[in-house]
């Protein structure tokens, strides 16, 4: 491959712990690669099932759930 | 406006600009070393060239002191420039080959060598440095001298400046570090500016926040230390605020407010731990405080949460801390009160402190008594056993350091008599509290009284009310104190000071109106995407003019703009009028959090006349622009996304109906104790109707029992005014002989029937059903022998003065009976005090008696220390065992014989006692039963849990039930009467409001896919949905309901629903689908 390998991760962040971590990593200016595309979530446990296959089927390279 | 043209895109820029700003404005980089937007161009470094073409000729020439001209044709890049800006730069790197600006640079231009024999300065002469000491300054301190290679930075005649201010200014533009001491151009030693929050751990700016979680967390100048407010000159930074938010001319304030009542909060300082010489704080570098300790172990302190030691940085192996560092002491500069947080601070920190410098640090703790008696906090003390923090009780006299390792040496006594020497690489002090010259201050200003010790005086049956009526306190400023308890404080002195004010509640607040909601759901999408700039948060690392483009190319978008700061006021007003102007249905804001600033938008929303929930964000600050500065292209292509993926979910967003639900004004309390009944009081004062449930014939509780409180005041009258108020209050009723049986309902309107079959209809209800002694059969002869008493049963003697008592002339106490085994393991809190008060009343009844106290750890926390001192003073004998090897009890006739190993001597003590009074541990009721009807947890010792055990003490985990008194945990008079008020306090903020207003993003069910698996009835948290079952065309259809106040919409139920039956409102599969499609570019 000439160009170099960037993959898409679909993030499924809980508003309440995860998705308020990424906004402190921002505060504090922690650099990360990205590759990353947050999607914010009341609760990781809103996370169906299909959303992550979906996401994977359609082109994904991961799927993060964190909560 | 002027139009020119630089790389062949054009610009419009005003007369007075110069083609480096131009270039700025259109985002093309122009190296420059001798340039500052707060000073005049200057044009010395000669790296900012470009090529000119005008009239058909082109010349190189320095942009930034180039003005525009109209029809102005610039070239930033071409083979021209490039070549003389490398020449330039070899110039400079052969004159200073060291400096690593230069180095970075030359990195980026391809310059690998230059050409040129190589110097050895690291001064470029750009006259930044001169030039900001003339120009903003108005200095002058240094200037240019000499000529041709001699010139030179430097004072006049190369001595030390009599006008410098030492103000740094020069060494901050310096480019290349060339000034990095500015004390050698004033010959004075600049001393840095200390933060507050790190308690001067590091500097900080003149410039700056108290610290990142700050309210308001705008930052200010200190005055004190500023230049342009104290000379007027400088200025450097109102020229760089974009938002021109600077003014020098603020002044104090003094503002005149009208109030009913005040409370007073100023909290406290620690002791000058210099003046606790003998552990050598100040001069020694590895002996810190405890708060310092706090700071290094904050992932947000001076070293990011790396443990590391001031005098070599590195990271300690052996850390020791000394308790009582100036606490419990009589020496100067010390208190001689406990500063009760300083155990659990100190077994915290140890634990961090492993956790952060890994397993194999070797953590000590030199402690008098180990004084975990609140909640839960023995449990945490034998965890940190389990974890390897080594416990050693012994006060060291002093610290020694070690010559050249700065290591320090703690001799100490084992409590087998040894002397033990040990070498730390690190020594905490858990320093003492003390009362703050802002509380004397106040107190004197206001009348307020204060005790011994300055800290606010006041009672135990109003331990918020100081002496000056209408005043009231809350926090250390009344004494030692730990985190739940100034919480709760809090949270009654908010109720003491409210409840005269009763009447005038809610009178002064202006009630929000917004227009009518434009109805939409109809409409095809017009979103309006509004991209912010954040100053330069995210325009300084992102593309936002590009972004901004992107927007307008996605389906459904109707409008884009760019903000210099979306949410500033003038923004908010533009972005209405502009949701009208072009009709706009869905807004999406691309900036920052949602957590932040998501309410600031959908209020913007509400006044535009759209609904709130048609609003959606992109933050492409925190989680993008602020994360990728240094891949400004890759982030650009990410903020894109993420915009894209906005519009893809508010395309989809539907008007929501904003939820309401009326509000019961009835509190009911449960149990008539000290706790209940200043609850109830306190509700029945702000207004409320109260019912109050007494499982008995009367009122009081334990309180009935007890004798005094540890300030003297006697109980009894007390608590009879109490229950004559309670039971003349019209607007309480008291229910005898009642428990609560049923429940139904949520907060805002729970129905409770008691048993007597009444049922009461309540907002709210304030459980404070206390708790009892263990009656330990058989232990200690306890109800084998007549000469073995409760505490209760000899407060009880004692008050009468029973004939036993006068006639007795030895009398015992054992401490944890019952408390802190591995069966109950917790401690009981009051005993303590409890025991050491009677043995101080017999001595000062009975002198000739022999009192002794046979304890473990001898727990009076905070002022309830001078109890213990007074009962040493007076000659009672205090007796130490451990857990392994308890007393032995034994009588003969009427004498009770015990034999304890005392820890002190390590020898076996007998003693003859008359009377035996047993210190047994503080026990639950069955709580179970009220903690199932009510749906809230049980700790494993069966007390009620509160939501949060420091922010959140007096609430239960289910919304609208509060918790008092001893069913919580064992505590004081004091404590129970403030938690009472606590509790209605926090009732009060359901009570006064009319309905409660409810999140709309919940879960909705879809009747025609449910079929009542009750699959997500299983998985939801709250216990929110409920199945159902109803006649459909003749045949019984199941299907579910979700309870509006319960459901907090975490949509559990739609991850386990296999039929799509149920969705979150705002959060639906297609919705965050849409929001993955087009993550992945497919939207």
């Amino acid at each position: 491959m000439s160009e170099e390998y960037e993959p898409i991760i679909i993030a499924f962040l809980c508003n309440w712990c995860s998705y308020a971590g990424a906004d402190l990593a921002g505060v504090s200016r922690i650099q990360y690669p990205t590759s990353g595309r947050i999607i914010r979530v009341m609760c990781s446990g809103m996370v169906h099932p299909n959303l992550v296959i979906d996401a994977l089927t359609k082109g994904a390279d991961g799927v993060l759930i964190c909560g | 406006m002027i139009s020119l043209t630089i790389n062949n895109q054009t610009v419009e820029m005003t007369p007075d600009a110069t083609v480096l700003e131009a270039a700025k404005k259109l985002r093309i980089y122009i190296p420059t070393l001798c340039h500052h937007e707060a000073l005049e161009p200057y044009g010395g470094c000669r790296l900012c060239v470009v090529e000119v073409e005008k009239d058909g000729r082109s010349r190189l020439t320095a942009s930034c002191t180039l003005p525009v001209e109209e029809g102005l044709s610039v070239l930033t890049d071409s083979p021209r420039v490039v070549k003389a800006r490398k020449m330039t730069l070899e110039l400079l790197l052969a004159r200073c080959p060291q400096v690593p600006a230069l180095q970075r640079l030359a990195a980026q231009m391809g310059v690998t060598e230059s050409k040129y024999a190589p110097g050895d300065s690291d001064c470029i002469l750009c006259g930044l440095c001169v030039r900001i000491c003339q120009q903003l300054q108005n200095v002058g301190a240094i200037g240019m001298v000499g000529r041709g290679a001699k010139r030179e930075v430097l004072t006049p005649f190369g001595e030390f400046s009599e006008v410098c201010r030492t103000c740094g200014a020069c060494a901050f533009v310096c480019p290349t570090g060339h000034i990095a001491d500015v004390g050698q151009i004033s010959g004075k030693t600049p001393l840095p500016k200390l933060s507050e929050f790190n308690v001067g751990l590091t500097a900080r700016g003149n410039i700056y926040r108290l610290y990142p979680q700050a309210v308001p967390n705008t930052p200010a100048i200190d005055p004190s230390n500023c230049i342009q407010i104290l000379t007027g000159d400088c200025g450097a930074c109102a020229q760089a605020c974009l938002s021109q938010a600077i003014e020098f001319d603020q002044k104090p304030e003094q503002m005149t407010v009208n109030v009913g009542s005040v409370v007073l909060a100023p909290g406290f300082k620690t002791v000058d731990a210099r003046l606790l010489g003998t552990y050598g704080y100040g001069n020694y570098p590895n002996v810190v405080t405890n708060l310092e300790f706090e700071r290094l172990l904050s992932p947000g302190g001076p070293t990011t949460g790396h443990v590391k030691r001031a005098s070599d940085g590195r990271e300690p192996a052996k850390i020791a801390w000394i308790q009582c560092a100036g606490s419990r002491s009589v020496s100067p500069g010390a208190k001689e009160y406990c500063s009760s947080y300083c155990c659990m601070a100190a077994l915290k920190q140890a634990l961090i402190a492993q956790e952060h410098v890994g397993p194999g640090l070797e953590t000590t703790i030199f402690f008098m008594d180990m004084r975990t008696s609140r909640k839960e906090y023995e449990k945490y003390l034998e965890r940190a056993k389990d974890q390897g923090v080594q416990l050693i009780r012994c006060r060291p006299h002093s610290i020694d350091e070690i010559r050249g390792s700065h290591d320090l040496r703690i001799t100490y006594v084992t409590e087998a008599g040894e002397v033990q020497d040990e070498v730390f690489d690190l020594v905490v002090l858990s320093v003492a509290m003390e009362t703050s010259g802002q509380t004397r201050q106040l107190a004197a200003d206001l009348g307020v009284q204060l005790d011994e010790y300055d800290f606010i005086d006041s009672s135990c049956f109003t331990p918020v009310t100081t002496s000056q009526p209408g005043i009231y306190a809350c926090g250390v400023a009344l004494g030692p104190k730990d985190i739940p308890e100034t919480v709760l404080d809090a949270s009654a002195a908010a109720t003491a000071a409210t409840r005269l004010l009763a009447p005038a509640r809610g009178t002064q607040v202006k009630k929000k109106f917004y227009p009518p909601e434009r109805a939409v759901a109809q409409e095809e999408p017009r979103v309006g995407v509004f991209v912010c700039n954040c100053g330069i948060n995210i325009g300084g690392f992102v593309d936002v003019p590009a972004i901004a483009e992107n927007a307008r190319e996605i389906p459904g978008v109707a409008y884009v703009q760019e903000n210099l700061f979306t949410c500033s006021q003038d923004a908010q007003k533009q972005m209405a009028e502009k949701i009208q102007e072009h009709n706009l249905n869905r807004v999406v804001v691309a900036a920052c959090s949602p957590a932040t600033h998501q309410a600031i938008f959908q209020d913007m929303m509400r006044n535009a006349g759209l609904n709130k929930y048609l609003f959606e964000m992109a933050n492409i600050r925190n989680q993008c622009s602020w994360v990728h500065q240094g891949e400004p292209d890759k982030a650009t292509g990410k903020c894109k996304d993420l915009v894209r993926m906005a519009v893809a979910k508010a395309t989809l967003l539907d008007p929501l109906e904003y939820l309401q639900v009326d509000i019961n004004k009835r509190a009911l309390v449960i149990g008539g104790g000290l706790a209940g009944m200043n609850a109830a009081l306190s509700l029945a004062d702000q207004g409320y109707e109260v019912h109050l449930v007494e499982r008995l014939d009367r009122l009081g509780g334990n309180a009935r029992r007890l004798l005094a409180s540890w300030k003297g005041e006697i109980i009894q009258p007390y608590l009879d005014a109490l229950v004559e108020e309670v039971n003349r209050h019209p607007r309480i009723t008291v229910h005898y002989w009642s428990i609560v049986e049923e429940v139904a309902g949520t907060v805002g309107n729970y129905r409770s029937r008691l048993s007597t079959g009444q049922e009461i209809e309540h907002g709210i209800v304030v459980i404070a059903i206390g708790a009892e002694p263990l009656r330990p059969s058989g232990m200690y002869l306890y109800r084998r022998h007549p000469n073995v008493l409760l505490t209760l049963d000899f407060d009880r003697e004692l008050a009468r003065k029973s004939q036993r008592i006068s006639d007795a002339k030895a009398v015992a106490f054992i401490q944890c009976v019952g408390s802190r085994i591995p069966e109950r393991p917790y401690c009981s809190r009051i005993c303590c005090k409890h025991s050491v008060e009677n043995a101080v009343r017999l001595k000062e009844t009975y002198p000739e008696m022999e009192v002794a106290i046979i304890y473990r750890d001898l727990r009076t926390d905070g002022k309830l220390e001078k109890l213990y001192k007074k009962a040493r003073d007076l000659g009672v004998l205090f007796l130490s065992y451990t857990l392994d090897d308890p007393p032995q009890v034994d009588y003969e006739g009427d004498q009770i014989l015990i034999t304890v190993k005392d820890q002190v001597l390590q020898k076996p003590v007998r003693l003859s006692v008359d009377i035996l009074t047993l210190a047994t541990a503080v026990i639950p009721h069955r709580n179970a039963p009220l903690a199932e009807l009510y749906k809230i947890p049980l700790n494993a010792e069966g007390f009620f849990n509160e939501a949060h055990a420091k922010i959140r003490p007096v609430d239960a985990a289910t919304e609208g039930v509060f918790l008092a008194g001893l069913c919580h945990y064992p505590k004081f008079i004091h404590e129970a009467v403030a938690e009472g008020l606590a509790a209605a306090s926090r009732a009060n903020t359901i009570l006064s409001q009319d309905y409660l207003e409810l999140e709309a993003t919940i879960s909705r069910p879809v009747d025609e896919h449910c079929d009542g698996c009750a699959f997500c009835v299983d998985a939801c948290p709250f216990q929110a949905i409920t199945l159902l079952e109803y006649m459909k065309d003749g045949t019984v259809k199941k299907t579910v309901e979700v309870n509006e106040v319960l459901c907090k919409g975490c949509g559990s139920c739609m991850a386990t629903c296999p039929k799509q039956g149920i969705y979150v409102a705002g959060f639906t599969l297609v919705q965050l689908g849409a929001q993955v499609e087009a993550a992945l570019g497919l939207r």
